[in-house]
Protein backbone atom coordinates (compact mmCIF):
# COMPACT_ATOMS: atom_id res chain seq x y z
CA UNK A 1 0.00 0.00 0.00
CA UNK A 2 1.28 3.44 -0.82
CA UNK A 3 1.89 5.92 1.98
CA UNK A 4 -1.17 8.13 1.35
CA UNK A 5 -3.47 5.12 1.45
CA UNK A 6 -1.87 3.96 4.70
CA UNK A 7 -2.30 7.41 6.20
CA UNK A 8 -5.95 7.54 5.15
CA UNK A 9 -6.65 4.14 6.62
CA UNK A 10 -4.89 4.94 9.88
CA UNK A 11 -6.96 8.11 10.15
CA UNK A 12 -10.10 6.02 9.55
CA UNK A 13 -9.14 3.80 12.47
CA UNK A 14 -8.79 6.92 14.62
CA UNK A 15 -12.15 8.24 13.39
CA UNK A 16 -13.87 4.93 14.16
CA UNK A 17 -12.31 5.05 17.64
CA UNK A 18 -13.68 8.56 18.18
CA UNK A 19 -17.18 7.48 17.07
CA UNK A 20 -17.05 4.59 19.54
CA UNK A 21 -15.87 6.82 22.41
CA UNK A 22 -18.56 9.32 21.45
CA UNK A 23 -21.28 6.69 21.68
CA UNK A 24 -19.88 5.45 24.96
CA UNK A 25 -20.07 8.94 26.47
CA UNK A 26 -23.72 9.06 25.37
CA UNK A 27 -24.52 6.56 28.13
CA UNK A 28 -25.07 9.37 30.65
CA UNK A 29 -26.77 12.78 30.26
CA UNK A 30 -23.88 14.56 31.99
CA UNK A 31 -21.27 13.34 29.50
CA UNK A 32 -23.49 13.06 26.42
CA UNK A 33 -22.76 16.52 25.04
CA UNK A 34 -19.04 15.83 25.15
CA UNK A 35 -19.69 12.52 23.42
CA UNK A 36 -21.44 14.28 20.57
CA UNK A 37 -18.46 16.62 20.18
CA UNK A 38 -16.01 13.70 20.17
CA UNK A 39 -18.08 12.01 17.48
CA UNK A 40 -18.09 15.23 15.42
CA UNK A 41 -14.29 15.40 15.63
CA UNK A 42 -14.17 11.82 14.36
CA UNK A 43 -16.27 12.88 11.39
CA UNK A 44 -14.02 15.85 10.71
CA UNK A 45 -10.92 13.63 10.76
CA UNK A 46 -12.53 11.14 8.37
CA UNK A 47 -13.66 13.82 5.91
CA UNK A 48 -10.45 15.87 5.89
CA UNK A 49 -8.19 12.89 5.40
CA UNK A 50 -10.37 11.57 2.58
CA UNK A 51 -9.74 14.80 0.68
CA UNK A 52 -6.05 13.79 0.52
CA UNK A 53 -6.99 10.87 -1.71
CA UNK A 54 -5.17 11.47 -4.98
CA UNK A 55 -8.17 10.24 -6.95
CA UNK A 56 -9.79 13.52 -6.04
CA UNK A 57 -8.56 16.13 -8.45
CA UNK A 58 -11.31 18.73 -8.43
CA UNK A 59 -12.72 20.34 -5.34
CA UNK A 60 -15.28 22.75 -6.74
CA UNK A 61 -18.12 20.21 -6.91
CA UNK A 62 -17.32 18.91 -3.46
CA UNK A 63 -17.41 22.43 -2.05
CA UNK A 64 -20.64 23.23 -3.89
CA UNK A 65 -22.34 20.15 -2.47
CA UNK A 66 -20.94 20.66 0.99
CA UNK A 67 -22.01 24.29 1.23
CA UNK A 68 -25.47 23.65 -0.12
CA UNK A 69 -26.01 20.83 2.38
CA UNK A 70 -24.19 22.54 5.23
CA UNK A 71 -26.19 25.77 5.04
CA UNK A 72 -29.48 23.88 4.97
CA UNK A 73 -28.28 21.69 7.85
CA UNK A 74 -27.34 24.68 10.03
CA UNK A 75 -30.64 26.40 9.30
CA UNK A 76 -32.66 23.29 10.05
CA UNK A 77 -30.77 22.48 13.25
CA UNK A 78 -31.24 26.00 14.58
CA UNK A 79 -34.85 26.56 13.58
CA UNK A 80 -36.44 23.20 14.39
CA UNK A 81 -38.89 23.16 17.30
CA UNK A 82 -38.35 20.39 19.84
CA UNK A 83 -41.89 19.17 19.20
CA UNK A 84 -40.90 18.66 15.56
CA UNK A 85 -37.92 16.41 16.27
CA UNK A 86 -39.65 13.26 14.97
CA UNK A 87 -40.23 14.92 11.59
CA UNK A 88 -36.67 16.16 11.41
CA UNK A 89 -35.14 12.79 12.29
CA UNK A 90 -37.39 11.15 9.69
CA UNK A 91 -36.34 13.63 7.04
CA UNK A 92 -32.67 13.11 7.89
CA UNK A 93 -33.11 9.33 7.77
CA UNK A 94 -34.43 9.90 4.25
CA UNK A 95 -31.48 12.08 3.23
CA UNK A 96 -29.10 9.42 4.53
CA UNK A 97 -30.87 6.75 2.49
CA UNK A 98 -30.86 8.94 -0.61
CA UNK A 99 -27.14 9.73 -0.24
CA UNK A 100 -26.35 6.01 -0.10
CA UNK A 101 -28.60 5.30 -3.07
CA UNK A 102 -26.85 7.96 -5.18
CA UNK A 103 -23.43 6.73 -4.09
CA UNK A 104 -24.30 3.19 -5.13
CA UNK A 105 -25.61 4.42 -8.46
CA UNK A 106 -22.52 6.60 -9.02
CA UNK A 107 -20.28 3.60 -8.28
CA UNK A 108 -21.90 1.49 -10.97
CA UNK A 109 -21.80 4.38 -13.40
CA UNK A 110 -18.12 4.94 -12.70
CA UNK A 111 -17.25 1.27 -13.02
CA UNK A 112 -19.14 1.02 -16.31
CA UNK A 113 -16.63 3.40 -17.85
CA UNK A 114 -13.66 1.32 -16.77
CA UNK A 115 -15.18 -1.92 -18.05
CA UNK A 116 -17.47 -4.52 -16.49
CA UNK A 117 -14.92 -7.29 -16.49
CA UNK A 118 -13.24 -5.78 -13.45
CA UNK A 119 -16.37 -5.53 -11.34
CA UNK A 120 -16.57 -8.32 -8.82
CA UNK A 121 -19.84 -10.03 -7.93
CA UNK A 122 -19.49 -8.71 -4.37
CA UNK A 123 -19.42 -5.11 -5.60
CA UNK A 124 -22.48 -5.63 -7.78
CA UNK A 125 -24.32 -7.39 -5.00
CA UNK A 126 -23.56 -4.65 -2.50
CA UNK A 127 -24.46 -1.94 -5.00
CA UNK A 128 -27.85 -3.54 -5.48
CA UNK A 129 -28.29 -3.80 -1.71
CA UNK A 130 -27.25 -0.18 -1.24
CA UNK A 131 -29.63 1.10 -3.88
CA UNK A 132 -32.49 -1.05 -2.61
CA UNK A 133 -32.15 -0.24 1.11
CA UNK A 134 -31.30 3.39 0.34
CA UNK A 135 -34.37 3.74 -1.88
CA UNK A 136 -36.74 2.13 0.62
CA UNK A 137 -35.29 4.32 3.40
CA UNK A 138 -35.67 7.47 1.31
CA UNK A 139 -39.28 7.08 0.19
CA UNK A 140 -40.37 5.44 3.44
CA UNK A 141 -38.88 8.28 5.45
CA UNK A 142 -40.57 10.88 3.28
CA UNK A 143 -43.94 9.23 3.93
CA UNK A 144 -43.16 9.09 7.68
CA UNK A 145 -42.14 12.74 7.54
CA UNK A 146 -45.37 13.63 5.73
CA UNK A 147 -47.44 11.83 8.35
CA UNK A 148 -45.59 13.28 11.32
CA UNK A 149 -45.62 16.85 10.05
CA UNK A 150 -49.33 16.67 9.29
CA UNK A 151 -48.82 17.05 5.54
CA UNK A 152 -50.48 13.65 5.16
CA UNK A 153 -53.20 11.92 7.13
CA UNK A 154 -51.73 10.00 10.06
CA UNK A 155 -54.29 7.24 9.56
CA UNK A 156 -53.06 3.97 8.13
CA UNK A 157 -53.85 3.91 4.39
CA UNK A 158 -55.16 0.54 3.34
CA UNK A 159 -56.56 -0.45 -0.02
CA UNK A 160 -57.54 -3.69 -1.63
CA UNK A 161 -54.61 -5.64 -2.96
CA UNK A 162 -52.01 -3.68 -0.96
CA UNK A 163 -50.56 -6.84 0.47
CA UNK A 164 -50.43 -8.57 -2.92
CA UNK A 165 -48.84 -5.49 -4.47
CA UNK A 166 -46.14 -5.46 -1.78
CA UNK A 167 -45.36 -9.13 -2.32
CA UNK A 168 -45.15 -8.60 -6.09
CA UNK A 169 -42.74 -5.72 -5.42
CA UNK A 170 -40.47 -7.90 -3.32
CA UNK A 171 -40.37 -10.70 -5.86
CA UNK A 172 -39.72 -8.25 -8.70
CA UNK A 173 -36.92 -6.59 -6.71
CA UNK A 174 -35.25 -9.92 -6.11
CA UNK A 175 -35.59 -10.98 -9.76
CA UNK A 176 -34.32 -7.66 -11.13
CA UNK A 177 -31.35 -7.73 -8.75
CA UNK A 178 -30.31 -11.14 -10.03
CA UNK A 179 -30.72 -10.01 -13.63
CA UNK A 180 -28.69 -6.86 -12.98
CA UNK A 181 -25.84 -8.75 -11.31
CA UNK A 182 -25.66 -10.96 -14.38
CA UNK A 183 -25.94 -8.09 -16.87
CA UNK A 184 -24.38 -5.05 -15.20
CA UNK A 185 -23.90 -3.33 -18.55
CA UNK A 186 -27.65 -2.95 -19.02
CA UNK A 187 -28.29 -0.04 -16.68
CA UNK A 188 -32.06 -0.19 -17.19
CA UNK A 189 -32.15 -3.06 -14.67
CA UNK A 190 -30.59 -0.86 -12.03
CA UNK A 191 -33.04 1.95 -12.77
CA UNK A 192 -35.92 -0.48 -12.37
CA UNK A 193 -34.51 -1.63 -9.03
CA UNK A 194 -34.36 2.01 -7.89
CA UNK A 195 -37.94 2.72 -8.99
CA UNK A 196 -39.30 -0.41 -7.33
CA UNK A 197 -37.37 0.23 -4.11
CA UNK A 198 -38.84 3.73 -3.96
CA UNK A 199 -42.40 2.56 -4.48
CA UNK A 200 -41.95 -0.31 -2.02
CA UNK A 201 -40.81 2.16 0.64
CA UNK A 202 -44.06 4.10 0.14
CA UNK A 203 -46.23 0.96 0.28
CA UNK A 204 -44.51 -0.26 3.44
CA UNK A 205 -45.08 2.97 5.39
CA UNK A 206 -48.46 4.32 4.26
CA UNK A 207 -50.15 1.33 5.87
CA UNK A 208 -48.75 2.15 9.32
CA UNK A 209 -50.77 4.34 11.69
CA UNK A 210 -49.51 7.31 13.70
CA UNK A 211 -49.27 5.52 17.04
CA UNK A 212 -46.79 3.03 15.58
CA UNK A 213 -44.54 5.83 14.28
CA UNK A 214 -41.86 5.43 16.99
CA UNK A 215 -41.17 1.94 15.66
CA UNK A 216 -41.08 3.09 12.05
CA UNK A 217 -38.69 5.98 12.71
CA UNK A 218 -36.35 3.74 14.68
CA UNK A 219 -36.43 1.11 11.94
CA UNK A 220 -35.78 3.64 9.14
CA UNK A 221 -32.94 5.06 11.27
CA UNK A 222 -31.45 1.60 11.29
CA UNK A 223 -31.95 1.19 7.52
CA UNK A 224 -30.12 4.44 6.81
CA UNK A 225 -27.12 3.04 8.67
CA UNK A 226 -27.30 -0.32 6.93
CA UNK A 227 -27.50 1.43 3.56
CA UNK A 228 -24.34 3.41 4.39
CA UNK A 229 -22.63 0.20 5.44
CA UNK A 230 -23.62 -1.57 2.21
CA UNK A 231 -22.32 1.43 0.27
CA UNK A 232 -19.06 1.00 2.17
CA UNK A 233 -18.80 -2.59 0.99
CA UNK A 234 -19.52 -1.43 -2.58
CA UNK A 235 -16.83 1.26 -2.64
CA UNK A 236 -14.48 -0.78 -0.45
CA UNK A 237 -14.32 1.77 2.35
CA UNK A 238 -13.95 0.41 5.89
CA UNK A 239 -15.04 3.54 7.76
CA UNK A 240 -18.40 3.47 5.98
CA UNK A 241 -18.88 -0.20 6.85
CA UNK A 242 -18.06 0.28 10.52
CA UNK A 243 -19.97 3.48 11.22
CA UNK A 244 -22.92 2.44 9.09
CA UNK A 245 -23.29 -0.68 11.21
CA UNK A 246 -23.02 1.29 14.46
CA UNK A 247 -26.04 3.29 13.29
CA UNK A 248 -27.76 0.15 12.05
CA UNK A 249 -27.33 -1.50 15.45
CA UNK A 250 -28.58 1.60 17.23
CA UNK A 251 -31.77 1.72 15.18
CA UNK A 252 -32.42 -1.99 15.64
CA UNK A 253 -32.07 -1.76 19.42
CA UNK A 254 -34.48 1.17 19.58
CA UNK A 255 -36.91 -0.68 17.31
CA UNK A 256 -36.75 -3.65 19.63
CA UNK A 257 -37.32 -1.51 22.74
CA UNK A 258 -40.36 0.13 21.11
CA UNK A 259 -41.84 -3.20 20.07
CA UNK A 260 -41.37 -4.65 23.55
CA UNK A 261 -43.00 -1.58 25.07
CA UNK A 262 -46.08 -2.32 22.98
CA UNK A 263 -45.88 -6.07 23.52
CA UNK A 264 -45.92 -6.65 19.78
CA UNK A 265 -43.56 -8.25 17.34
CA UNK A 266 -41.91 -6.14 14.66
CA UNK A 267 -43.77 -8.09 12.02
CA UNK A 268 -47.04 -7.32 13.75
CA UNK A 269 -46.29 -3.58 13.70
CA UNK A 270 -45.22 -3.59 10.06
CA UNK A 271 -48.28 -5.54 9.00
CA UNK A 272 -50.65 -3.89 11.47
CA UNK A 273 -52.43 -2.07 8.71
CA UNK A 274 -53.52 -5.39 7.33
CA UNK A 275 -54.99 -6.64 10.58
CA UNK A 276 -58.72 -6.81 11.04
CA UNK A 277 -60.19 -4.24 13.41
CA UNK A 278 -60.25 -5.52 16.98
CA UNK A 279 -63.29 -7.45 18.12
CA UNK A 280 -65.73 -5.52 20.22
CA UNK A 281 -64.67 -5.99 23.80
CA UNK A 282 -66.47 -6.07 27.12
CA UNK A 283 -68.68 -3.12 27.82
CA UNK A 284 -67.17 -0.69 30.28
CA UNK A 285 -69.46 0.01 33.23
CA UNK A 286 -69.60 3.29 35.10
CA UNK A 287 -69.69 6.93 34.24
CA UNK A 288 -67.15 9.57 33.49
CA UNK A 289 -66.70 12.20 36.18
CA UNK A 290 -65.75 15.60 34.89
CA UNK A 291 -64.00 18.16 37.07
CA UNK A 292 -63.42 21.81 36.20
CA UNK A 293 -59.78 22.94 36.21
CA UNK A 294 -60.43 25.36 39.06
CA UNK A 295 -61.56 22.51 41.31
CA UNK A 296 -58.54 20.43 40.37
CA UNK A 297 -56.48 23.16 41.98
CA UNK A 298 -57.89 22.45 45.46
CA UNK A 299 -56.87 18.82 45.22
CA UNK A 300 -53.41 19.70 43.99
CA UNK A 301 -52.96 22.29 46.71
CA UNK A 302 -53.42 19.59 49.34
CA UNK A 303 -51.25 17.01 47.56
CA UNK A 304 -47.89 15.87 48.93
CA UNK A 305 -46.68 13.81 45.98
CA UNK A 306 -47.68 14.32 42.35
CA UNK A 307 -46.74 12.25 39.34
CA UNK A 308 -47.06 13.66 35.83
CA UNK A 309 -47.58 11.24 32.92
CA UNK A 310 -47.07 13.09 29.63
CA UNK A 311 -48.05 11.85 26.18
CA UNK A 312 -48.17 13.08 22.62
CA UNK A 313 -51.05 15.42 23.53
CA UNK A 314 -48.63 17.46 25.64
CA UNK A 315 -46.46 18.01 22.58
CA UNK A 316 -49.46 18.97 20.42
CA UNK A 317 -50.70 21.48 23.01
CA UNK A 318 -47.11 22.74 23.56
CA UNK A 319 -47.93 22.42 27.24
CA UNK A 320 -44.44 21.48 28.51
CA UNK A 321 -43.55 24.99 29.71
CA UNK A 322 -46.87 25.38 31.54
CA UNK A 323 -46.26 21.98 33.16
CA UNK A 324 -42.85 23.15 34.33
CA UNK A 325 -44.43 26.28 35.82
CA UNK A 326 -46.99 24.18 37.66
CA UNK A 327 -44.19 21.95 38.94
CA UNK A 328 -42.39 24.97 40.42
CA UNK A 329 -45.59 26.13 42.18
CA UNK A 330 -46.27 22.65 43.56
CA UNK A 331 -42.71 22.31 44.82
CA UNK A 332 -42.95 25.71 46.50
CA UNK A 333 -46.05 24.36 48.17
CA UNK A 334 -44.03 21.49 49.65
CA UNK A 335 -45.18 18.86 47.18
CA UNK A 336 -42.82 16.52 45.35
CA UNK A 337 -43.22 16.23 41.57
CA UNK A 338 -42.07 13.26 39.52
CA UNK A 339 -42.55 12.44 35.86
CA UNK A 340 -43.21 8.98 34.47
CA UNK A 341 -42.37 8.38 30.83
CA UNK A 342 -43.58 5.38 28.89
CA UNK A 343 -41.17 4.16 26.19
CA UNK A 344 -43.70 4.77 23.40
CA UNK A 345 -45.06 8.09 24.68
CA UNK A 346 -44.82 10.64 21.89
CA UNK A 347 -43.91 10.00 18.29
CA UNK A 348 -40.32 8.85 18.69
CA UNK A 349 -38.16 7.20 21.35
CA UNK A 350 -37.30 9.72 24.07
CA UNK A 351 -39.52 12.45 22.60
CA UNK A 352 -41.10 13.43 25.94
CA UNK A 353 -37.72 13.61 27.67
CA UNK A 354 -36.46 16.17 25.18
CA UNK A 355 -39.61 18.30 25.46
CA UNK A 356 -39.36 18.34 29.25
CA UNK A 357 -35.64 19.04 29.09
CA UNK A 358 -36.46 22.00 26.84
CA UNK A 359 -38.82 23.28 29.54
CA UNK A 360 -36.00 22.98 32.12
CA UNK A 361 -37.32 19.93 33.92
CA UNK A 362 -34.22 18.25 35.44
CA UNK A 363 -33.60 14.81 33.95
CA UNK A 364 -33.27 13.18 37.37
CA UNK A 365 -36.98 13.83 37.97
CA UNK A 366 -37.94 11.77 34.92
CA UNK A 367 -38.60 8.11 35.67
CA UNK A 368 -39.14 5.10 33.49
CA UNK A 369 -42.30 3.03 33.76
CA UNK A 370 -40.68 0.20 35.73
CA UNK A 371 -39.33 2.64 38.31
CA UNK A 372 -42.67 4.25 39.18
CA UNK A 373 -45.05 1.32 38.91
CA UNK A 374 -44.01 -0.33 42.22
CA UNK A 375 -44.61 2.91 44.16
CA UNK A 376 -47.79 4.05 42.45
CA UNK A 377 -49.80 4.04 45.70
CA UNK A 378 -47.48 6.64 47.23
CA UNK A 379 -48.69 9.35 44.84
CA UNK A 380 -51.63 11.50 45.93
CA UNK A 381 -52.37 12.77 42.47
CA UNK A 382 -51.40 11.59 39.02
CA UNK A 383 -51.80 14.09 36.22
CA UNK A 384 -52.12 12.40 32.84
CA UNK A 385 -51.45 14.98 30.12
CA UNK A 386 -52.37 14.03 26.58
CA UNK A 387 -51.60 10.36 27.16
CA UNK A 388 -54.12 7.58 26.85
CA UNK A 389 -53.05 4.11 25.78
CA UNK A 390 -49.92 4.13 27.94
CA UNK A 391 -52.07 4.41 31.11
CA UNK A 392 -54.88 2.15 29.92
CA UNK A 393 -55.71 -0.56 32.50
CA UNK A 394 -57.37 -2.59 29.72
CA UNK A 395 -53.86 -3.69 28.79
CA UNK A 396 -53.79 -5.62 32.05
CA UNK A 397 -57.40 -6.54 32.61
CA UNK A 398 -59.25 -7.03 29.33
CA UNK A 399 -58.23 -10.09 27.38
CA UNK A 400 -60.14 -8.90 24.29
CA UNK A 401 -58.49 -5.50 24.13
CA UNK A 402 -56.17 -4.82 21.16
CA UNK A 403 -53.54 -3.54 23.58
CA UNK A 404 -53.88 -6.47 26.01
CA UNK A 405 -50.45 -7.43 27.34
CA UNK A 406 -48.81 -4.08 26.68
CA UNK A 407 -46.90 -2.86 29.74
CA UNK A 408 -48.52 0.36 31.01
CA UNK A 409 -48.00 3.00 33.67
CA UNK A 410 -50.46 1.86 36.33
CA UNK A 411 -51.88 5.29 37.07
CA UNK A 412 -55.20 3.80 38.25
CA UNK A 413 -53.52 2.58 41.45
CA UNK A 414 -52.92 6.12 42.75
CA UNK A 415 -55.35 7.96 45.04
CA UNK A 416 -56.59 10.41 42.46
CA UNK A 417 -56.03 10.56 38.73
CA UNK A 418 -56.57 13.70 36.67
CA UNK A 419 -56.84 13.06 32.97
CA UNK A 420 -56.25 16.21 30.93
CA UNK A 421 -57.81 15.61 27.57
CA UNK A 422 -59.49 17.47 24.74
CA UNK A 423 -62.58 15.27 24.85
CA UNK A 424 -63.65 12.00 26.42
CA UNK A 425 -63.19 10.07 23.14
CA UNK A 426 -61.03 7.00 22.67
CA UNK A 427 -57.31 7.63 22.18
CA UNK A 428 -55.12 7.41 19.15
CA UNK A 429 -55.31 3.66 18.85
CA UNK A 430 -59.11 3.94 19.00
CA UNK A 431 -59.21 1.86 22.15
CA UNK A 432 -61.64 2.67 24.97
CA UNK A 433 -59.95 3.49 28.21
CA UNK A 434 -61.56 2.07 31.39
CA UNK A 435 -59.32 4.41 33.41
CA UNK A 436 -61.71 7.25 32.55
CA UNK A 437 -64.55 5.39 34.25
CA UNK A 438 -62.78 4.65 37.51
CA UNK A 439 -64.03 6.09 40.79
CA UNK A 440 -60.70 7.78 41.49
CA UNK A 441 -60.47 9.38 38.03
CA UNK A 442 -61.51 12.93 37.19
CA UNK A 443 -61.52 14.14 33.62
CA UNK A 444 -60.40 17.73 33.15
CA UNK A 445 -61.53 18.47 29.62
CA UNK A 446 -60.06 21.09 27.32
CA UNK A 447 -56.73 22.12 25.84
CA UNK A 448 -54.01 20.84 28.17
CA UNK A 449 -52.10 24.11 28.15
CA UNK A 450 -55.22 26.18 29.00
CA UNK A 451 -56.17 23.75 31.77
CA UNK A 452 -52.75 23.95 33.41
CA UNK A 453 -52.66 27.71 33.04
CA UNK A 454 -56.03 27.92 34.79
CA UNK A 455 -54.65 25.88 37.69
CA UNK A 456 -51.53 28.07 37.78
CA UNK A 457 -53.75 31.19 38.00
CA UNK A 458 -55.61 29.65 40.92
CA UNK A 459 -52.29 29.19 42.71
CA UNK A 460 -51.57 32.86 42.05
CA UNK A 461 -54.89 34.04 43.50
CA UNK A 462 -54.35 31.98 46.58
CA UNK B 1 -9.28 -12.54 0.84
CA UNK B 2 -9.84 -8.83 1.30
CA UNK B 3 -13.60 -9.40 1.10
CA UNK B 4 -13.39 -11.78 4.03
CA UNK B 5 -11.67 -9.07 6.06
CA UNK B 6 -14.42 -6.61 5.21
CA UNK B 7 -17.10 -9.03 6.36
CA UNK B 8 -15.08 -9.74 9.50
CA UNK B 9 -14.89 -6.02 10.27
CA UNK B 10 -18.63 -5.67 9.61
CA UNK B 11 -19.43 -8.44 12.09
CA UNK B 12 -17.30 -6.93 14.85
CA UNK B 13 -18.71 -3.44 14.25
CA UNK B 14 -22.27 -4.73 14.53
CA UNK B 15 -21.58 -6.45 17.87
CA UNK B 16 -19.76 -3.42 19.22
CA UNK B 17 -22.68 -1.22 18.17
CA UNK B 18 -25.17 -3.41 20.03
CA UNK B 19 -23.08 -3.37 23.21
CA UNK B 20 -22.52 0.39 23.15
CA UNK B 21 -26.06 1.43 22.38
CA UNK B 22 -27.71 -0.92 24.84
CA UNK B 23 -26.18 1.26 27.57
CA UNK B 24 -27.76 4.51 26.35
CA UNK B 25 -30.56 5.45 28.80
CA UNK B 26 -34.12 5.93 27.52
CA UNK B 27 -34.03 9.62 28.34
CA UNK B 28 -31.37 10.13 25.65
CA UNK B 29 -33.01 8.13 22.89
CA UNK B 30 -34.01 11.16 20.80
CA UNK B 31 -30.49 12.68 20.84
CA UNK B 32 -29.18 9.19 20.10
CA UNK B 33 -31.31 9.08 16.96
CA UNK B 34 -30.36 12.55 15.74
CA UNK B 35 -26.76 11.74 16.60
CA UNK B 36 -26.91 8.59 14.52
CA UNK B 37 -28.41 10.67 11.71
CA UNK B 38 -25.18 12.66 11.87
CA UNK B 39 -22.97 9.58 11.99
CA UNK B 40 -24.77 7.96 9.05
CA UNK B 41 -23.70 11.05 7.11
CA UNK B 42 -20.37 9.19 6.88
CA UNK B 43 -21.60 8.40 3.35
CA UNK B 44 -20.07 11.83 2.71
CA UNK B 45 -16.64 10.19 2.78
CA UNK B 46 -17.62 7.81 0.00
CA UNK B 47 -19.35 10.55 -1.97
CA UNK B 48 -16.29 12.82 -1.97
CA UNK B 49 -14.42 10.52 -4.33
CA UNK B 50 -17.41 10.27 -6.65
CA UNK B 51 -17.86 14.02 -6.98
CA UNK B 52 -14.22 15.04 -7.05
CA UNK B 53 -12.62 12.51 -9.38
CA UNK B 54 -12.18 12.71 -13.10
CA UNK B 55 -15.49 11.07 -13.82
CA UNK B 56 -18.30 11.18 -16.31
CA UNK B 57 -20.82 13.99 -15.91
CA UNK B 58 -23.46 11.66 -14.48
CA UNK B 59 -21.10 10.30 -11.80
CA UNK B 60 -20.12 13.84 -10.83
CA UNK B 61 -23.77 14.97 -10.60
CA UNK B 62 -24.77 11.94 -8.52
CA UNK B 63 -21.72 12.36 -6.32
CA UNK B 64 -22.34 16.05 -5.76
CA UNK B 65 -25.98 15.54 -4.76
CA UNK B 66 -24.83 12.73 -2.44
CA UNK B 67 -22.27 15.10 -0.89
CA UNK B 68 -24.99 17.73 -0.35
CA UNK B 69 -27.43 15.27 1.27
CA UNK B 70 -24.78 13.69 3.48
CA UNK B 71 -23.57 17.15 4.52
CA UNK B 72 -27.09 18.02 5.67
CA UNK B 73 -27.01 14.96 7.91
CA UNK B 74 -23.54 15.61 9.26
CA UNK B 75 -23.88 19.34 9.90
CA UNK B 76 -27.57 19.39 10.87
CA UNK B 77 -27.36 16.16 12.86
CA UNK B 78 -24.43 17.19 15.07
CA UNK B 79 -25.75 20.71 15.63
CA UNK B 80 -29.27 19.70 16.59
CA UNK B 81 -27.96 16.94 18.86
CA UNK B 82 -25.71 19.44 20.60
CA UNK B 83 -28.63 21.86 20.97
CA UNK B 84 -30.77 19.14 22.51
CA UNK B 85 -28.12 17.77 24.86
CA UNK B 86 -27.45 21.31 26.09
CA UNK B 87 -31.01 21.34 27.46
CA UNK B 88 -30.56 18.29 29.70
CA UNK B 89 -29.89 19.58 33.18
CA UNK B 90 -29.53 17.99 36.58
CA UNK B 91 -31.59 19.22 39.48
CA UNK B 92 -29.84 21.97 41.48
CA UNK B 93 -29.12 20.69 44.93
CA UNK B 94 -29.28 23.86 46.93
Amino acid sequence: MESVAVLINLAYVAAAGLFIIGLKLLSHPSSARKGNAVSAIGMLVAVVVTLLDHQIIAYHWILTGFFAGGVYGVWKARSVEMTQMPEMVSLFNGFGGAASLLLGWATVNHQTLTGYEHISILVLLTVVLTVMIGGITFSGSLVAWGKLSGKMSTKAVIFRGLRELSIVHLIALLALSIVFINQPDTTIWLYLVIILALSFGVLATISIGGADMPVVIALLNSYSGIAASAAGLAVNNTILIVTGLLVGASGLILTNIMCKAMNRSLLNVLLSGFAKPAEAMEKIEGEIKIMPAADAFYVLEAAQAVLVVPGYGMAVAQAQHAVRELQALLEENGCSVDYAIHPVAGRMPGHMNVLLAEADVPYDQLYEMDEVNPRMESYDVIIVIGANDVVNPAAKEMKGSPIYGMPVIEAYRANTVFVLKRSADAGFAGVDNPLFFRDNTRMVLGDAKDTINTIIREFGDD
Amino acid sequence: MENIYLIFIALLAAFLGFELIRKVPATLHTPLMSGSNAISGITLVGALAASGSDNSILTTILGTIAVALASINVVGGYLVTDRMLGMFKKKDKK
